[in-house]
């Protein structure tokens, strides 16, 4: 198993994560290691397998459609680095350009 | 009535007991942790956050609440009235800072509990303080807290386990009465067994998971972390039930554990006879410690010694536990970390360029090397091209290993192993060395990916380390493992043991 610091850059890209070239480079070396110690899976021949997600039977939870108390809209906001100055919403850098 | 600087040492079930008989007072029993953890957390760091006013508020109003029930003589609902918890720190508590382990939820004020925290406050347990994990849970050995390593009591330079080693070494110091951890992989069983204390990872589906920081969702479970059996059982039973907050809680009626276990203890001679054990042989395997095998094999024929029936068993795929659990709990990771985006909570970077630049520099900031190596991982795992050959097989081989146990259980009650392949280990030896830290949980990935109950408990020592002997049941079983775990402990005294804190 290899990698290339392209590759890792791209996955990196993917999960929203700034690395640095020194992280990248570490993170190139552990995740091939990682990654070689994973393929031993393939000794196993799964074909007739169904894969497992959850260990409980899935099946859709329902509920009765009323309206039940929810978190008011100050304690949504309250850890929120950032809000409008009327505390109503959400503030983030400009997201659409102009 | 026990001297005041033994209160620490208390389980909860004879704490509850002295605070219903009016013997102590929830004040003077909180003081007395409070003044433990003065004491001696300054050394082993068990705790990020202790709630010290908060805690004695409210231990004024339990005792008042303890005399008003002692003169109507009712105690109904309130098992723990008075007795002060310790909740690691991906438990979300209200209006008390909880961080995961972690800077990018710094100073993170939960808005509502837990559904453990609720049931525990309603059966009148008080919260003492946070404890430190891992971060995101994320570790064996809480060396990856964003806020500093706890330490073993045992060995001050050894880890402690992790990823709930604050709340382990909490138990162990008797710097706590009783603690939660959370078990994605091992998290509160490797911990408990690297600190002679008792860890349980319930069934999956067992307990609610509402309001507890979310890593792998498919195995995350809340356990409870104690000085003995007995608690563990007492606080299961308060913990366990459905919650319509979470649709994996499975909607089965709870056992009361603690009597299951009484019933164990009236039988004294062969309290064990026709418990089927078994014991797996791919549990005894290169690399595991010398000393560790000696103990579990010592272990094993005192069971045998108590009238149970030994069977050797073979699981055959626990081999690929470990890189099934590796595929799977990053993948599942990298998707719930998502939300940690610098907007709704936490500190965002302050650095130029649009709303992604800032999004990825206040995750590169956040979070630290393990979690950014998982989210990778999982990330990688679930990317187009590599999501059969990664994330789907592991997923096959999952199946093949929950029916492992499925066999193993149509012979056998309760299966019995090591919990960690060694005792606690140095303190930075495995921290370069992502693997080496995995292969901590070899004994532990199994269970979890099976969503089977196990737990941990006191069974020996090596050159004065703890070694720990784990059981394991059947999903929703919980009542054989906790019975042949009594009955060990009751006929040994390693959990009796304290380390010897300057």
């Amino acid at each position: 198993m290899s990698l290339t610091h392209a590759q890792v850059s791209h996955i990196a890209d993917l999960a929203k994560l700034e690395l640095t070239d020194i992280e990248i480079e570490r993170m190139t070396q552990q995740l091939a290691a990682i990654l070689e110690y994973a393929e031993r899976l393939n000794e196993l021949d799964t074909d007739a397998i169904p894969p497992t997600a959850s260990v409980i039977p899935n099946q859709n939870v329902m509920r009765a459609d009323v309206v039940t108390p929810s978190l008011t809209r100050e304690q949504v906001l309250q850890n929120a680095p950032d809000t409008d100055a009327a505390h109503e919403f959400f503030r983030v850098r400009a997201i659409l350009e102009d | 009535m026990p001297t005041v600087t033994k209160l620490p040492e208390l389980t909860a079930l004879r704490a509850a007991e002295l605070l219903r008989a009016g013997e102590i007072s929830s004040v003077e029993l909180t003081r007395a942790v409070l003044e433990r953890i003065d004491a001696h957390d300054n050394k082993i760091h068990a705790y990020l956050h202790v709630t010290t006013e908060r805690a004695l508020e409210n231990a004024a109003r339990a005792d008042e609440q303890l005399r008003d029930a002692r003169r109507t003589g009712d105690h109904a609902g309130s098992p723990l009235r008075g007795v002060p918890m310790s909740i690691k720190d991906v438990i979300s508590t209200r209006n008390v800072v909880t961080t995961a382990g972690s800077r990018i939820l710094e100073n993170f004020l939960p808005v509502y509990n837990a559904t453990v925290i609720e049931k525990l406050q309603n059966a009148g347990a008080l919260l003492i303080g946070k404890t430190n994990p891992d971060e995101f849970a994320m570790g064996s050995s809480t060396e990856n807290s964003g806020y500093g390593v706890t330490r073993n009591p045992w060995d001050l330079e050894r880890v402690p386990g992790g990823s709930s080693g604050g709340s382990a070494a909490a138990m162990a110091a008797d710097e706590g009465i009783f603690a939660l951890g959370t078990d994605t992989g091992g998290s509160v069983r490797q911990p408990a067994s690297l600190t002679s204390t008792v860890g349980l990872r319930p069934s999956y589906g067992r307990v609610s998971r509402w309001g507890v920081i979310a890593f792998a969702s498919s195995l995350d479970q809340v356990g409870p972390m104690t000085k003995d059996v007995r608690d563990a059982a007492l606080i299961l039973s308060i913990i366990a039930g459905h919650d319509a907050h979470d649709s994996t809680t499975v909607n089965a009626p709870v056992p009361n554990y603690l009597n299951a276990l009484e019933l164990a203890g009236t039988i004294h001679e062969s309290p064990l006879r026709g418990v089927r054990v078994g014991v797996p042989r791919e549990y005894f395997v290169e690399g595991m410690a010398r000393a560790v095998e000696t103990t579990i094999r010592a272990a094993i024929s005192h069971l045998e010694s108590l009238g149970a029936e030994i069977h050797e068993v073979s699981l055959p795929h626990t081999a690929y536990a470990l890189p099934t659990y590796y595929i799977l709990a990053p993948a599942e990771a990298s998707a719930n970390l998502a939300r940690y985006d610098g907007v709704k909570y936490g500190p965002r970077a302050d650095v130029p360029g649009d709303v992604w630049d800032v999004m990825r520099a206040t995750r590169g900031q956040g979070f630290g090397p393990e979690v950014k190596r998982r989210i990778m991982l999982g990330t990688y795992a679930l990317s187009t091209g590599y999501y059969d050959a990664y994330y789907l097989k592991a997923q096959k081989v999952r199946t093949l290993i929950k029916r492992d146990f499925d066999q193993a259980f149509d012979q056998v009650d309760v299966l019995v192993s090591a919990a960690s392949p060694t005792p606690a280990f140095r303190i930075g030896e495995k921290s370069d060395d992502p693997l080496q830290m995995y292969l901590a949980d070899v004994f532990t990935l199994a269970q979890a990916l099976a969503g089977i109950p196990a737990m941990s408990i006191p069974a020996g020592f090596s050159d004065g380390l703890p070694i720990g002997l784990q059981l394991m049941a059947r999903a929703f079983e919980e009542e054989k493992m906790l019975r042949v775990a009594y009955a060990y402990e009751q006929t040994t005294d390693w959990h009796k043991r304290k380390p010897k804190l300057v």
